[in-house]
């Protein structure tokens, strides 16, 4: 009942959906970097939406299964290979008992991925969460990332959860990686202490995703935005997704490991629903930011909500059908949802 | 990535102007402000000073938030001058949270908030446990004696939590205390460590680097991952510290008495 770290990979951490009720005392919230994508492998292969899965970077870890288990990668494409065969991203994918999993690397399509393996990870929980806050050192493998030889304890699997294999989350479906995205944003709660021409050139330049940026921050480089006055401000809360405007003027987007509070200005926040796509980001990517109303930014919550919903529909009715060898689909067809007259189809074909 | 926690109480003189005389919301007709930060984050301000009376209805909002029964509701995050309110965008409409929130800070007046928990922090100062008080003494010309009875005779107000977890903003240190940060920050001061830095006063929660002046340390343990109670401070708490002796240190620790 476990898995076996032959080599860590660039940075792999264990993360849940995050650490929450302790901002107040200034714990960060930590969690999956895009918790749409861990929620949706989590489904493929049977779990809580809430179980632990391995958030994997860049370069992923080559691990050794010591036991049977479904598996879902997510997020981004790292080349993921089993016994180094080349194998597709969001698609249930049954690992036997010796099998290696492992990743040839970044494609340019996206930095990160989230490997969800039924049963869950089960590193023992730290104030109600099994994600790992690296800087306190807590959660997940001993607070820190993966090291060689580490040994991942397993949940037990939901037996009805191996009906999950050949399972492809349609594409529409996924957190997909988009080069030079536009990343929508709520103006902040500081952006009157910005200069009205430094709010302007926040929104209308593009930024590149600075080489020091981490789970705690995207440190972003490109034009100054110049304060009114002073950049000081009385010290408040940050959110994950909060944009910070330093003294430098160069803008700062807080992720999961973010310190709770700070005291620069906040000209925006990133709305919740683009959090996925901020995670798929490289050190080098560009970006650009559009601003949008709360009402927005709640119709592209709740879709996202839908969109998982979708899954789950989709994938009870592929649980449902009799288990066909001769339907067993190889990684380079597809799958798409129909809707037509009230029903949905879930058609799957093959490129010849 | 953020700022060092800022110099608490450096605000408090502006208190008067931003009241305008009044001791409730009704000399100030900008405050609460309510400010979104993302979807997921409402911020109310009751004012943009550090001040216990601003400061109390932070908490006050924030008690009368927790007394409800909110499906949408994340946690709340009380800071010196504002309470952040987050929520779970899936879970909830804009105009919901809007409501609750802004109708319950209306409610909240500064002179209906109950005192605050005191919390009384056992401290050995001096020597091993506070290699700085010396240089405290050199730099603002008192006895270590008298430095340890300013910095125990005082109640602190808890402002708010952060930088690391479990790390209080106390505010209302004796300005007679005031000392600049070590100019070599220190690259490991032991948990519970009590410093001076600048105006401000504060336990240092975690192991962690850091260039405040040391003048002693606590053996209670402010932040154990492993308690059901993780943290022993929260913010609204008011906290004193009472000197004890060297030999009082490990009994304390190991849970004979405190």
């Amino acid at each position: 009942m476990s898995v076996e770290v032959i080599s860590p990979g660039m940075l792999s951490t264990v993360q849940d959906l995050g650490r929450y009720g302790f901002q107040a005392f200034g714990m960060p919230v930590a969690g999956a970097l895009d918790r749409y994508s861990l929620m949706a492998g989590n489904l493929v292969v049977g779990n809580d939406l809430r179980a632990a899965g391995l958030e994997i970077t860049i370069s992923g870890p080559e691990l050794l299964f010591r036991s049977e288990r479904l598996v879902c990668i997510t997020g981004g494409d790292l080349s993921p290979k089993i016994n180094d065969r080349d194998v597709p991203v969001w698609q249930g994918l049954m690992l036997r008992e010796g099998d290696v999993l492992s990743f040839g690397g970044a494609r340019n399509r996206g930095s990160r991925s989230w490997i969800c393996i039924g049963g869950g990870i089960d590193t023992p929980p730290v104030m109600g969460s099994r994600s790992t806050y690296l800087r306190g050192g807590l959660g997940g493998c001993d607070g820190r990332r993966l090291k060689r030889g580490d040994i991942l304890p397993l949940g037990a699997p939901d037996n009805f959860s191996r009906r999950g294999e050949g399972f492809i989350v349609p594409h529409e479906l996924r957190q997909n990686y988009i080069e030079r995205p536009v990343i929508r944003v709520i103006p902040g709660p500081q952006e009157a202490l910005i200069a009205p021409e430094g709010v302007e050139c926040f929104y209308s330049s593009s930024y590149r995703v600075g080489p020091d940026s981490d789970r705690m921050g995207y440190r972003l480089q490109g034009p100054v935005i110049r304060h009114k006055e002073s950049p000081d401000m009385i010290s408040d809360a940050v959110p994950w997704g909060a944009i910070q405007v330093p003294g430098n003027g160069l803008p700062i987007i807080m992720m999961a490991d973010c310190q709770t509070t700070g005291g620069y200005p906040k000209i925006a926040g990133v709305i919740n629903a683009d959090l996925g796509l901020l995670s798929m980001m490289l050190p080098g990517d560009y970006l650009s930011f559009r601003r949008c109303a709360v009402t927005e930014a709640a119709d592209a919550s709740r879709a996202l909500k839908g969109d998982l919903e979708r899954i789950r529909v989709l994938l009870a009715d592929h649980r449902s059908r009799p288990k066909d060898p001769s339907r067993e689909i190889p990684a380079d067809d597809g799958a798409m949802l129909l809707k037509f007259g009230g029903e949905t189809f879930d058609v799957t074909w093959r490129i010849i | 990535m953020t700022a060092l926690p800022g110099s608490v109480g450096a605000d408090s003189n502006r208190f008067d102007n931003v009241l305008k005389g009044g001791s409730d919301l009704e000399g100030r007709p900008e405050y609460p402000r309510f400010l979104w930060c993302g979807d997921a984050c409402l911020v109310t301000e009751f004012g943009d000073t550090i001040d216990p009376l601003i400061n109390s209805m932070v908490k006050g909002l924030e008690l009368k938030i927790r007394g409800l029964v909110l499906p949408w509701l994340v946690e709340t995050v009380p800071t010196y001058r504002s309470l952040a309110v987050y929520v779970d965008p899936w879970e909830t409409r804009r105009e919901e949270v809007e409501l609750t929130v802004i109708s319950l800070a209306r409610e909240v007046e500064a002179k209906s908030m109950p005192s605050a928990a005191i919390a009384e922090i056992p401290v050995c100062y001096g020597g091993n446990f506070g290699p700085d008080l010396e240089r405290v003494s050199i730099h603002t010309g008192l006895g270590p004696d008298d430095i340890i009875r300013l910095h125990s005779s005082k109640l602190y107000r808890i402002y708010m939590m952060g930088f690391t977890p479990g790390f209080p903003y106390l505010g209302g240190m004796d300005p007679r205390l005031e000392t600049p940060r070590l100019e070599d920050p220190r690259t490991l001061i032991p948990a519970g460590s009590v410093g001076i830095a600048g105006k401000q006063t504060g336990i240092y929660p975690i192991p962690s680097p850091g260039g405040w002046n040391i003048i002693g340390r606590t053996p209670l343990v402010l932040f154990d991952p492993a308690r059901p109670s993780p943290f022993l401070l929260e913010a609204g708490m008011e906290i004193r510290f009472v000197p004890v002796p060297e030999e009082r240190f490990e009994e304390i620790l190991s849970g004979k008495g405190a």
